[in-house]
């Protein structure tokens, strides 16, 4: 008897670790859905600066794609916000850049948050940012006005299927607490990297 | 049955329904038209075919599936019903003993997989025609917010929000239901025939959906990320969908109205909103060089509160509860913005609030508008301020 | 070593000794008693609600409620239905019958038992207090999405969230109990394979439980600390995904489809051979067809969210593994249908609510069926259909089966036959109230109207009517089977031992009512 006692609270300790795992598996799969994100390209998320050097993909230019742009801005925010230009024809391997443009008509400073979203999903692994507004946290007085640049460039290995993408930024205000001093140059002042896509897209 | 759906149409065409005219003998007569083939049956019971050829095979889809399933069914209830009769205790005493057959157990599982494999190939086809993502003519950004839908052509500078235009009193059966009831809106979406149109899906607070049955076309509008579907529509006509995704209260009053036009009439359209909104700032112009006085407002005001803000702050300015808080001063002294700083009312009304349903309207309504609302607010139920907000004040706070 | 009801001395005031008695009793029969009055308690709260939205939905127009009021008793109904009707009634029902039907003097951890049950009261007590709170009850549906629930949900969502943390951890501890006994207290010579399907299939619901309650637990822990610490797990705002809510949602919301269902299965494979006089067909295939379910329901959860935008893959993968599940449903339908095969039938009540959970559950996997294609699904998602789909899944799948269940073993429990005219009664209304409720509810669905809306366009008018008839009708037929069991409860024809008299197994050895203690010494299993 005393044996099978020790049985069973064996077997339920066993059981309430299982239970205790998988209450752990559920945080868990919140990095690991990123992680599935970040593969397949799921949900159309864009995961922050590439890496890889300019030249590396330049030097294949391939066909013609469009690439949209959208911008929202989230609830309570008080900017005006938009793309400068709604559509660009770019060459895959080829970097390109536009620009959004941005309003605080509040009278305060406001420090906004651009949160990017691709699609089609596929897409978004090909969709390569060297340089955009949505790395870091925007800062805008009370009136002033920006032109915010994004820096990308479309891999050659776009499925083929795809001849549009978007690219879509929401807006969102970052609360007081939370706001982390940035350098003036974040709001995307010419960079050598910038240089060398001028000189490949005149090419 | 053709009769009946003739008078439905008799009823329809004056603008009455047979459910909702009658409301003393409702409940009678809504029992007798429920009995009798009614307007629902003259929509048809099924999935409607639609005009996308999307549409159309996925209701073939549909039949498919559905005729396996009813063939599946008269053999499995067939046999079942078969053996209640035959095999009750009155006509069959003696129980047999069996209680295994394998080879008969393999084949039932064989056959219905079998069958799901016939099925999964046309599915699997169909699915790799809805995800196609080669170029598209025209693009329209959607974008859901409680609770109405907006629409922004992104290659022309048009966009525009698209109201529900039932009124209160319908909803409130007060006034007799119209023919599209809950189905209406002030602006809908207007599309080209023969073109392929991208339908990019975003959301400003919460998931909605956006579902056009005729289309065969349901994407979730999901706030910070973008979704997108496609359609090509042959022939012209007006098509009607809701939000299907719980959006919070106003859910069921966010229709989607589709109106298909040749290609030549679209172009013509997209045109006069081009105009029209050459005209609209012309008028904005015009309407903030001058002082407006509170007669003029008032009205006005009248018509947009009970437009936009009266289904949650309620008509007579009581609120509801903590979630919409009272806009009469009488009513919550303490915390009423419309009697408070007319800086804070202004930005409250323009610019919303986070986190809550109270959106921020200075991009859906013009100048005008807004300064009449909010004399409005500021001069109704008791809320005695005498301020008067001119358009101008609205135009600097933008 | 364990301080029974019993000891209690009895110099007590009565009433203080009964109360006494229920709330300290560690006996599975008595804990039994408790969930199932429990549940039937909620079923009738959880009923009303449906049957006060569907008399606001019996017309186009706004008659009896606000919009958000609606909400609330939307998100209420599931909510109740789901956590407080189905799944404390079939822990009921394991409590007072898998020690019996395996020859166990008791449960394995019976002061564990006791606390399980009582911690459910107090969760459904802060779930339902939000009726009365400022800003209302949780009005955004039970599958609790975000941000509509996170960012948006009235301040009762962390009373919710609270009350379902208990009731996860009451599922998980009646479930780990459930599987202790089952392992370990099992009567010599009761092989795994020789146990009823009963228990297999409660013994593969527990491992669902423990593995599926506490993802909900995880999941509305991230919606607790988004609305009041900070994080942003479904927040785009903060680096977020609304989508991610429902990924993990669904993972445990597919599974717990199942955990609602797999019991009901083990019920009606119980009930049919004992009244078709022939053993049940195919018993080993109805055990690997249950476990094969039960592992493919982790891995279906994306047939909830075709409509989000899922890239093809992903949609091909959850199609699939989704239209898979058939077969093994398709395998326990026909052997089902093969146990009554040349039997010798009768039509006593349980027979005839086990018939009908076979029946109108199929026609519930027929629609499950269709709305596993993808691309059809399109039209089908949040609609109607899906409401006709789920309500034709779960009231055969969970409630008929647990009427099945208490008309079964009810002369066991009291020693008493209940009323067969009224239990034919009682089914009959049922199914007329069943399917007039849910049938029309395709068909509108189908039409095009999207379910979870407190007003509807006019052609959906005359059906919804029917349907709100078919409600008010499955309602009342509740009242008429809380009579019947009263009645049984105070008296009636005597039951014998065997009770039916081609039942098999343990739980037909021991006297009815059954006593206290049963089994305190094992019996031997052939």
């Amino acid at each position: 008897m005393t044996k099978n006692r020790k049985q069973q609270r064996k077997q339920a300790t066993l059981l309430v670790l299982l239970a205790t795992g998988m209450f752990g598996f559920a945080f868990a799969l919140v990095p690991l859905y990123e992680i599935f994100c970040e593969v397949t390209g799921f949900n159309g998320r864009t995961f922050g600066q590439t890496t890889a050097s300019v030249e590396q993909f330049s030097q294949v230019v391939g066909r013609e794609v469009t690439i949209e742009f959208v911008a929202h801005v989230g609830r309570g925010m008080p900017w005006e916000f938009r793309p400068t230009e709604s559509r660009l024809r770019v060459r895959t391997g080829e970097v390109s850049e536009t620009k959004f443009y941005a309003r605080n008509y509040a009278n305060k400073l406001v420090t906004g948050q651009a949160v990017p979203s691709v699609t089609p999903g596929a897409a978004s692994l090909s969709l390569h940012k060297i340089e955009c507004f949505c790395f870091t946290q925007q800062q805008l007085e009370a009136g002033e006005e920006v032109e915010m640049p994004v820096l990308f460039y479309v891999d050659d290995d776009l499925p083929a299927d795809i001849g549009t993408l978007s690219l879509s930024y929401t807006l969102y205000p970052v609360p007081d607490a939370q706001v982390v001093t940035l350098d003036d140059d974040v709001r995307g002042s010419p960079t050598p990297i910038l240089e060398h896509s001028e000189e490949h897209s005149g090419s | 049955m053709t009769s009946q759906i003739v008078i439905l149409k008799t009823l329809m065409a004056r603008g009455m329904c047979p459910l909702a005219n009658h409301r003393q003998k409702g409940w009678l007569i809504a029992l007798i038209w429920s009995i009798f083939p009614n307007s629902v049956f003259a929509q048809g019971w099924d999935m409607r075919a639609g005009v996308t050829e999307m549409s159309q095979h996925i209701q073939m889809l549909h039949h498919v599936s559905l005729w396996i399933c009813t063939v599946v069914g008269i053999v499995v209830f067939g046999a079942m019903f078969y053996t209640i009769f035959a095999h009750r205790r009155s006509k069959h005493p003696e129980p047999a003993t069996f209680h295994e057959n394998t080879k008969i157990e393999v084949l039932w599982t064989l056959i219905p997989t079998l069958i799901l494999v016939g099925l999964a190939v046309p599915a699997t086809l169909a699915l790799r025609d809805i995800e196609d993502n080669s170029d598209a003519d025209l693009t329209v950004l959607i974008t859901g917010s409680q609770w109405k839908w907006h629409y922004q052509y992104t290659e022309v500078d048009i966009g525009f929000y698209s109201n529900m235009t039932t009124p209160l009193a319908q909803i409130n059966n007060i006034d007799p239901k119209g023919e599209n009831y809950l189905m209406e809106v002030d602006n809908p979406l207007v599309i080209p025939t023969n073109q392929k149109v991208r339908f990019l899906m975003a959301s400003d607070d919460v998931i909605h959906s956006w579902w056009v049955p005729d289309f065969a076309v349901k994407q979730d509008a999901i706030p910070g990320f973008i979704n997108e579907a496609w359609t090509r529509v042959e022939q012209p006509g007006i098509y009607r969908g809701q939000c299907t995704e719980l959006c919070g209260m106003n859910h069921a009053y966010m229709p989607v109205v589709v109106e298909v036009r040749p290609e030549d009439e679209f172009l013509t359209w997209i045109e006069d909103q081009r105009i029209a909104n050459e005209l609209a700032g012309d008028a904005a112009v015009a309407a903030r060089s001058r002082e407006w006085t509170m007669a003029e407002l008032m009205p006005m005001g009248e018509d947009v509160y009970l437009t936009h803000c009266a289904t949650c702050h309620q008509p007579d300015g009581a609120g509801q509860g903590i979630k919409y808080p009272a806009l009469a001063v009488a009513l919550d002294p303490t915390r009423v913005i419309s009697t408070g700083p007319i800086e804070a009312h202004l930005d409250r009304v323009m610019n919303g609030l986070a986190e809550t349903e109270m959106q921020a309207w200075a991009p859906q309504l013009s100048d005008v508008e807004l300064a009449a609302v909010i004399t409005y607010e500021r001069n109704t139920w008791g809320n005695n301020t005498g301020d008067i907000v001119q358009p101008l004040t609205v135009y600097e706070a933008r | 070593m364990i301080a029974h009801a019993d000891t209690i001395p009895p110099a007590r005031h009565p009433l203080v000794s009964f109360i006494l008695r229920w709330v300290l009793t560690t006996n599975h029969k008595e804990i039994g008693t408790l969930y199932l009055c429990l549940s039937f308690a909620l079923f009738l709260i959880g009923g009303l609600m449906a049957m006060v939205f569907r008399a606001e939905l019996a017309q186009p127009g706004l008659q009896f409620m606000t919009a958000d009021f609606y909400n609330q008793l939307l998100t209420l109904h599931g909510l109740v239905m789901v956590f407080g009707a189905v799944m404390p009634a079939f822990v009921g029902l394991a409590n007072w019958m898998i020690p019996m039907m395996i020859g166990a003097p008791d449960m394995a951890l019976p002061r564990l038992n006791n606390f399980s049950f009582w911690i459910l009261p107090f969760a459904f007590f802060l779930l339902l207090s939000s009726l009365f709170m400022e800003g209302g009850a949780p009005n955004f549906g039970w599958t609790l999405y975000a941000p509509l629930s996170t960012t948006y949900g009235p301040p009762s969502t962390d009373f919710l969230i609270f009350g379902i943390h208990l009731m996860g951890i009451s599922s998980i501890l009646g479930a780990i109990n459930i599987i202790v006994t089952i392992f370990n207290l099992r009567a010599p010579g009761m092989t795994l394979m020789k146990m009823p399907l009963f228990v297999w299939t409660w013994l593969i619901t527990a491992f669902l439980l423990i593995m599926a309650m506490p993802v909900l637990a995880g999941v509305v822990t991230m919606m607790l600390t988004d609305r009041h610490f900070g994080t942003s797990f479904f927040e785009a705002s903060g680096g977020g995904d609304p989508l991610i809510f429902q990924h993990v949602f669904w993972f445990f919301g597919h599974p717990e489809v199942y955990i609602m269902i797999l019991p009901g299965f083990g019920i009606a494979s119980q009930i049919i051979p004992t009244f078709a006089r022939k053993p049940l067909f195919g018993y080993a295939s109805m055990v690997y067809a249950t476990v094969a379910i039960a592992g493919l329901s982790f891995v279906v959860w994306g047939h909830h969210m075709f409509a989000t935008g899922m890239p093809l893959a992903a949609e091909l993968f959850f199609m699939y593994a989704t239209m898979l599940i058939a077969v093994p449903t398709g395998v326990k339908v026909f052997n089902w249908v093969a146990t009554m095969w040349r039997g010798s039938m009768t039509f006593e009540t349980p027979m005839l609510f086990a018939i009908g959970f076979v029946v109108m559950f199929t026609i519930g996997g027929f629609s499950g069926l269709m709305l596993a294609i993808a691309p059809v699904d399109f039209q089908y998602h949040d609609t109607f259909f899906v409401v006709a789909h789920l309500h034709y899944v779960l009231y055969p799948g969970a409630i008929f089966a647990t009427m099945a269940a208490v008309y079964y073993w009810l002369p066991k429990w009291t020693g008493n036959m209940y009323d067969e005219r009224l239990g034919k009664i009682h089914f009959w209304s049922a199914v007329i109230g069943l399917n007039l409720t849910f049938f029309p509810m395709h068909f509108v669905g189908l039409a095009g109207m999207p379910r979870r809306i407190v007003d509807y366009a006019l052609p959906y008018a005359g059906l919804n009517l029917f349907a709100t008839l078919g409600a008010w009708i499955l309602g009342l037929t509740q009242l008429l089977f809380l009579y019947i069991v009263i009645k049984t409860i105070r008296g009636g024809e005597k039951a014998t031992d065997q009770v039916w008299e081609s039942a098999e197994g343990l739980e037909w050895t021991v006297p009815s009512p059954a006593p206290h203690h049963t089994f305190d010494t094992p019996p031997r299993v052939e």
